[in-house]
């Protein structure tokens, strides 16, 4: 009972907070949105008893990708103006693409494999149940090649954009700070000893 | 109790639940408040100075002097500002800093939330504090407060990555996400059974960090109050104002009980003997936890501020290849006989 109320307020939110994305006209407060969208997702997945993949979700989307997101959003200037021109020229492509979207969807998560008769309420596991403990044991073991490939791809797309976009210029001047701490003060400081001169004779 | 269980019925557990978020948060927030003198007090006596002592004996009242002050002071909310966000914001930024107590074991016996995957659910609850930063800076609609903002958003980012990599340390060892369940993987003879031994680098990376994550000084460029003012709290007074210091301390007491927990032996005594068993567990694990606090202290008075490409070199070349390497050696060393804990 509690828990359907809890769903249905969560769902609310979510479906809201996603609307929101798309409608608002600020990118800054859409980014915001998407952290709200992305928040109650993790906790309709806690109601699910999903609670690694919530926690994940919060951790990596919220705690990290959105932060960065921001970051470049609040930076773009905006001007509403320029992005609204060409709306109608674009419109029919835009409203063929979504349509194209939705039929791939609907045939996807369509009610014969997504209905509530296809999915059955998981049956709630007992106290002490470790989530994480059973997707750590399954990704090791049955998914271990496709996990491990997985972030083999990854590895390779973090090497490819840094090796992109680091370019060298010459004659840029960098400190290198292994250098600087091991400097000895014999190789910076000379010590002079100055004697008073004698006073010249008049 | 079984009186007001009858009395109440089905809304027991909640009511029972917020009396004891109640009584969680109402000792933190009084924390709170005497951190404030006591960080005065402690850099006024390493600066030899005195520090306050005008208000009751020994300045002991200052920290409420200073909430009746900061309490009748205008909130003055900028006119080009976001005023919603502006106003959201510092809720942002203490909101997080409070939640992640409720999976903080204080005893064996004593905590809120017993979540398993409780270390999880702190990574991700504190990786949230940052949006009170970043939220304000923007909706201040400042130059200096934007500036912060950015700082403090790269910097987070940055270095939740070397602390998440030292808790995976913490987490293989003890083989388990419970944070309780780590404390009583450290129970033995003494200190020689606590986690910072076996993983020291990584407890010096989590110290550290910890340090950039709460943006205190010597990482606390998001303020740079010699270069951009106050960063991103320059718009915000009154009350807007203290709730971000609240969350900035409340936040140093959070790190600081993780650390004691997970490398520090939580409430275990440092030696299994009679003398040093008598007192309650949670007395060692509250001395550690202040002990970890006059360290933040300490290294404020001490250290000057870092530049921030150093602060970048630091987190992104030196902290988080030591984590990445230790762990492997963590790993390596836990098959071996050689491994004690």
């Amino acid at each position: 009972m509690i828990e359907t109320l809890v769903f249905y307020f969560f769902a609310a939110v979510l479906v809201l907070s996603s609307l929101a994305v798309i409608t608002v006209r600020n990118p800054v407060h859409a980014a915001l949105f998407l952290v709200l969208a992305f928040f109650t997702a993790a906790g309709l997945w806690l109601l699910l008893e999903a609670e690694f993949l919530a926690i994940v979700l919060v951790l990596v989307y919220v705690g990290a990708v959105m932060v960065l997101f921001l970051f470049v959003v609040m930076m773009l200037e905006i001007n509403l103006l320029k992005i609204r021109e060409g709306i109608w020229a674009w419109l029919p492509f835009g409203a063929l693409l979504a349509s194209i979207m939705v039929v791939e969807m609907w045939i996807v998560l369509g009610s014969e494999r997504f209905g509530l008769a296809g999915m059955i309420a998981p049956e709630a596991h007992p106290a002490g149940y470790s989530n994480t403990g059973e997707i750590g044991t399954l990704l090791y073991t049955q998914y271990v090649y496709p996990f491990e490939i997985a972030a083999v791809v990854l590895l390779v797309s973090i090497v490819a954009a840094i090796a992109l976009t680091l370019r060298r210029r010459k004659g840029t001047k960098s400190q290198d700070a292994a250098w600087q701490v091991a400097v000895k003060r014999s190789e910076r400081v000379r010590l002079v000893d100055i004697r008073p001169a004698k006073r010249a004779e008049r | 109790m079984e009186y007001f269980q009858q009395l109440l019925g089905p809304a027991w557990p909640v009511v029972w639940t917020l009396v004891k978020i109640v009584a969680l948060v109402l000792p933190i927030l009084g924390t709170v408040a005497y951190i404030t003198l006591a960080e005065r007090k402690v850099i006024g006596y390493i600066q030899v100075r005195i520090g306050p002592n005008r208000v009751g004996p020994r300045g002991l009242l200052q920290p409420i002097a200073d909430a009746v002050k900061i309490l009748f002071k205008e909130i003055i909310i900028p006119e080009e500002s976001n005023k919603f966000l502006f106003l959201l914001a510092p809720v942002l930024a203490i909101a997080p800093a409070l939640v992640a107590w409720a999976v903080v074991p204080f005893s064996p016996e004593l905590v809120l939330a017993n979540v398993n995957a409780g270390l999880l659910f702190i990574l991700a609850i504190t990786s949230m504090g940052v949006y009170g930063v970043i939220v304000s800076g923007w909706a201040s609609n400042s130059k200096y407060a934007f500036l912060g903002a950015i700082r403090s958003a790269a910097q987070i980012v940055s270095y939740e990555i070397a602390m998440g990599f030292a808790l995976v340390g913490v987490l293989m060892v003890a083989g388990s996400l419970n944070l309780g369940e780590i404390v009583k993987g450290q129970h033995g003879g003494g200190f020689w059974n606590w986690y910072f031994i076996p993983l020291f680098p990584l407890f010096l990376v989590y110290m550290i960090s910890a340090v950039a994550e709460t943006n205190r000084a010597p990482f606390d460029v998001a303020e740079g109050e010699s270069e951009i003012v106050a960063g991103f709290h320059v718009e915000y007074s009154g009350m807007t104002f203290s709730v971000f210091y609240l969350a900035e301390y409340a936040n140093m007491i959070l790190v600081s009980a993780l650390c004691s927990l997970m490398f520090l032996g939580g409430w275990l005594p440092p030696v299994n003997i009679a003398p040093f068993t008598w007192i309650p567990g949670i007395f060692w694990l509250l001395g550690k936890i202040a002990f970890l606090l006059f360290v933040f202290l300490w290294i404020r008075a001490t250290f000057p501020r870092y530049r921030y490409d150093q602060i970048m070199r630091l987190g992104w070349k030196v902290f988080i290849p030591v984590t990445l390497v230790w762990i492997v050696v963590v790993g390596a060393w836990m098959q071996t006989p050689l491994w004690l804990w």
